[in-house]
């Protein structure tokens, strides 16, 4: 079966068609399809608990998608692991690699 | 099990994190026994340009040694020998270097063309494209 891993660079306050893709998951993981976001660089920034991303809170509220965040990314921004919204995990680049050679697994970069 | 991860990058040296990220993914799937396939198209081939030089920072007050500013030509240098060995494969599209004349590399990288990322693509297990933005 295939699954879906979206790894999300970018922050929904500086890219409007970030929230395109938070759409795009939730529409996969409805169908169902397993949906993986794993958040890199400043796409963890709307993982801080009292941003003011609805789209994103919804998303990780979903049953069928899972929520990873890159605890490099965070270090450099100054993120505590225990400031991220309740759902939200930490993360790391070995797992985002087990996770994009898993079988059947398509990846997407944005 | 030991697969193939083919990787599209596009961003130039200097320029976005995006590089950053991909260097770490392409070491981490070294390090875990993968065989890494990189095809650097566009502003990506100037990563390994023999010619990048560290600077100074003067606003910090730095010399060039105290700056220790990162040269991806070394990045990909030690992903080539130490840590990719054989199992990592680095090709400079063609026309893409002739573009901006970034033919002088380290050694390693091959030229190629859109039909090799397209023969990669095929035998690899996974194919991940990082666009630049």
């Amino acid at each position: 079966m295939s699954s879906y891993l979206f790894v999300e660079s970018r922050d929904p306050f500086a890219s409007r068609d970030v929230e395109e893709g938070y759409r795009l998951l939730a529409e996969l993981a409805v169908q169902p399809i397993p949906v993986t976001l794993f958040l890199v660089q400043n796409g963890v920034l709307a993982a801080r608990q009292g941003a003011r991303a609805s789209q994103f809170t919804a998303l990780v509220a979903h049953p069928g998608v899972t929520v990873l965040a890159d605890t490099f990314a965070l270090q450099e921004r100054g993120i505590p692991t225990d400031a991220l919204v309740p759902g939200v995990q930490a993360s790391d680049i070995d797992i985002l690699v087990d996770l994009l050679m898993l079988d059947g697994q398509k990846a997407i970069w944005h | 099990m030991e697969k193939t991860l083919t990787v599209l990058m596009m961003d130039p040296p200097f320029e976005s994190a995006n590089t950053t990220t991909a260097f770490r993914i392409i070491e981490a799937a070294l390090r875990k026994g993968h065989t890494v396939h990189v095809f650097a198209y566009e502003g990506a081939v100037s990563l390994t340009m023999q010619g990048q030089q560290a600077h100074p920072n003067p606003a910090h007050g730095k010399t060039v040694e105290e700056e220790h500013h990162p040269l991806t030509r070394d990045i990909v240098c030690g992903l080539l020998t130490s840590g990719g060995g054989e199992r990592l494969q680095w090709i400079n599209c063609g026309l893409c270097v002739d573009e901006r004349g970034a033919g002088d590399w380290i050694e390693g990288p091959r030229r190629g063309g859109p039909g090799d990322f397209w023969k990669w693509v095929t035998e690899s297990d996974q194919t991940f494209v990082i666009p630049c933005r």
